[in-house]
């Protein structure tokens, strides 16, 4: 690996991990197209800030084009607020606003200005190494590495200093509120870290990128998990994870990187989507046949315990009268012999011990649905799975 | 009785984009009772709790909390949001959202330790959910929900409650449990008043009462004012309540 490959993993990296921050709470705040919004509508902040400075890197730019991504969150509020049209409409007002803005600002000026549409959609994260900071003559390294580095440091400052605001006045407006965590300046500062977050990005990967990062991860850490912080967590290794193999993918097809990360980042989805243990479609395709074979085999227990008379309890007969296909039946015989809560005696079929006290606790559950019970009898109806 | 007043609320006009909800609202709360504000839909019963509190922002008059302003007095209030205001698909658990009652007492940046841990498994003790304390919330019935909201403002461990129709979507068990632990609170000298929309049960479960309907109609102890009287007043049609039983 060359230097300028450890750059790019490097840097892709950091603003995985800047972006997946603020994502996560996006996502939990069911505002992940804000981060759309944002991240075309600071276009003429940086283009104004290109004309000012002529420096994509410089702080100017970052905080004017921040500012403009403020500005979008209050022109979305500030139009939603009128009742006449509802959020995802104000959010589709502004920001194809505010961008074409910036691209005719672009087209106006191409001519002398190092800056094309395209680099804005999808960012040069393999020209990133070429533009070096130079500290009294020294290299100290890529630009856009000390960007994202400085900008991640602020945005983890923040995230520890006030996880436990953001936690409260995500999950409870009112209840922030009524603490004196004011919700709007937490509002504020989350959008404040989010333009910021997406102005520094912006530079190495682009604003379809940046929109990626932030939402991919914490939404596939979203299925994984219960708990903030490893929400958090699980985020922040999906955004490393697709930002690397994304390049080496890159590097083996010879194709863009920014293309290469987020296509990675829609597999880590989908993958995680299928196999999540308990939330993956595939697992709960499982649980839903487990838990119609419980019904089943509770049915038929309960049949036996209500009828003592042999003419009731032969096999035959329960495959008329519990009204199932032949298969199925099969299964839940099988089910209960092998749980010995049944015997078979010239296919006459009678509970056994076991079987009656697992019925009379169904039975006790069902009726008084009391959540101790409920606990206890999750764990006997594990048992009888597969 | 001459109790010291724990809430007065003077000329409180409360106002969406210009339509008031809230009229000219007078009221004055004795320290000690256990009061329902009761009213029909669009009252602005849930507004008033909101606009006491300082969550929303009254277009004219002023609320006070034993004497001084709602800001000044956070610690001595609690409170209980409506059950379906916040998203139950939030990755935390039982024990992690009873916690969050004690971040008021923390202020900013300062977090919760053992102290804080401690009492959140106690409120979760007093109302029954502590078997359930690390499970995800989305797992957990309505009734268990509203329970653990319960268990988040006794946590406060304050001198008045605000609930918001605690009693919303809940079974008949979680419903006298719920209600004898705010009767409890109120032997404690505790003031506590609910959003309420049972009429049936006001005379059981509460010694006070507001009629709400968006000006104030009356307010006084349940067995002098309420009557059929106040709630045609109140609901606009001749509302037929046995108060004996």
């Amino acid at each position: 690996m060359s230097s300028a490959q450890i750059e790019i993993q490097l840097i892709a990296s950091l603003v995985a991990i800047a972006c997946a921050i603020p994502g996560t709470f996006l996502v939990l705040r069911k505002m992940a197209m804000i981060s759309d919004a944002i991240s075309h509508s600071i276009l003429p902040g940086i283009v104004i800030g290109f004309f000012i400075t002529q420096d994509l890197n410089s702080p100017l730019l970052i905080l004017l084009a921040a500012l403009t991504g403020i500005l979008t969150v209050v022109l979305v509020e500030y139009i939603q607020k009128t009742g006449l049209v509802k959020e995802d409409t104000a959010i589709g007002l502004v920001f194809p606003a505010l961008f074409s803005i910036g691209v005719i600002m672009i087209a106006k000026n191409a001519n002398d200005v190092h800056l094309d549409v395209d680099a804005v959609l999808l960012g040069e994260l393999a020209f990133a190494p070429f533009d070096r900071l130079m500290v009294s003559g020294i290299d100290v390294g890529p630009k856009s590495l000390w960007i994202i580095g400085a900008i991640l440091i602020i945005t983890i400052g923040l995230l520890f200093a006030f996880f436990k605001e953001l936690k409260v006045s995500t999950f409870d407006v009112g209840l922030a509120a009524s603490l004196g965590f004011s919700p709007v300046v937490i509002h504020y500062g989350l959008m404040t870290v989010s333009s910021i977050t997406t102005v520094g990005a912006f530079d190495a990967v682009g604003a379809i990128l940046v929109v990626a990062l932030m939402i991919a991860p914490a939404a596939t850490a979203y299925l994984l998990t219960n708990e903030l912080k490893r929400m958090l967590i699980y985020a922040i290794c999906f955004g490393v994870f697709s930002a690397i193999s994304g390049y080496w993918v890159a590097h083996w097809l010879d194709a863009s990187i920014a293309g290469s990360i987020t296509t990675m980042l829609g597999l880590l989805f989908l993958a995680v989507y299928l196999f999540a243990p308990s939330r993956g479609v595939i697992a709960v395709l499982y649980r839903e046949k487990q838990q119609r074979t419980e019904v089943s085999l509770l049915t038929f227990l309960l049949h036996l315990k209500n009828h003592t008379e042999v003419r009731e309890r032969h096999v035959n007969h329960l495959n008329e009268h519990i009204n199932w296909q032949k298969v199925r039946s099969k299964t839940v015989l099988n089910l209960a012999l092998k749980n010995n809560m049944i015997q078979l005696d010239n296919n006459i079929v009678s509970l056994t011990e076991k079987g009656e006290d697992f019925t009379s606790q169904a039975i006790d559950y069902i009726i008084t649905n009391e959540d101790g019970k409920i606990e206890h009898m999750k764990d006997d109806f594990f048992l009888f799975r597969g | 009785m001459e109790n010291k007043i724990a809430v007065k609320v003077d000329d409180l006009t409360v106002a969406y984009n210009y339509k008031p909800v809230l009229w000219d609202i007078d009221l004055e709360i004795p320290e000690g009772v256990l009061m329902a504000i009761v009213g029909p839909n669009g009252a602005g019963k849930s507004t008033l709790i909101k606009s006491i509190l300082g969550i929303l922002k009254p277009i004219a008059g002023s609320v006070s909390i034993y004497d001084k302003p709602y800001e000044k007095q956070r610690q001595l209030v609690a409170y209980v949001p409506q059950k379906g205001s916040v998203d139950w698909d939030f990755p935390t658990t039982a024990l992690d959202v009873v916690m969050m009652g004690t971040y008021g007492s923390l202020g900013w940046v300062k977090r919760p330790g053992q102290k804080q841990k401690k009492a959140a498994l106690e409120a979760l003790e007093k109302v029954g959910m502590l078997p359930f304390k690390n499970r995800q919330i989305s797992q957990l019935s309505g009734g268990q929900q509203q329970r653990i909201f319960l268990a988040r403002a006794l946590v406060q461990n304050a001198s008045i409650y605000f609930m918001d129709e605690p009693f919303q979507g809940v079974d008949a068990t979680t419903e006298i449990a719920i209600i004898n632990i705010l009767k409890e609170l109120r032997k404690a000298g505790k003031t506590v008043i609910v959003v309420h929309h049972d009429l049936q049960t006001v005379p059981e479960y509460f010694d006070w009462v507001t009629f709400l309907n968006v000006k104030k109609i009356a307010t006084g102890p349940v067995k002098d004012i309420f009557n059929d009287d106040n709630l045609t007043k109140t609901y606009g049609i001749n509302y037929k309540v046995s108060i004996q039983e």
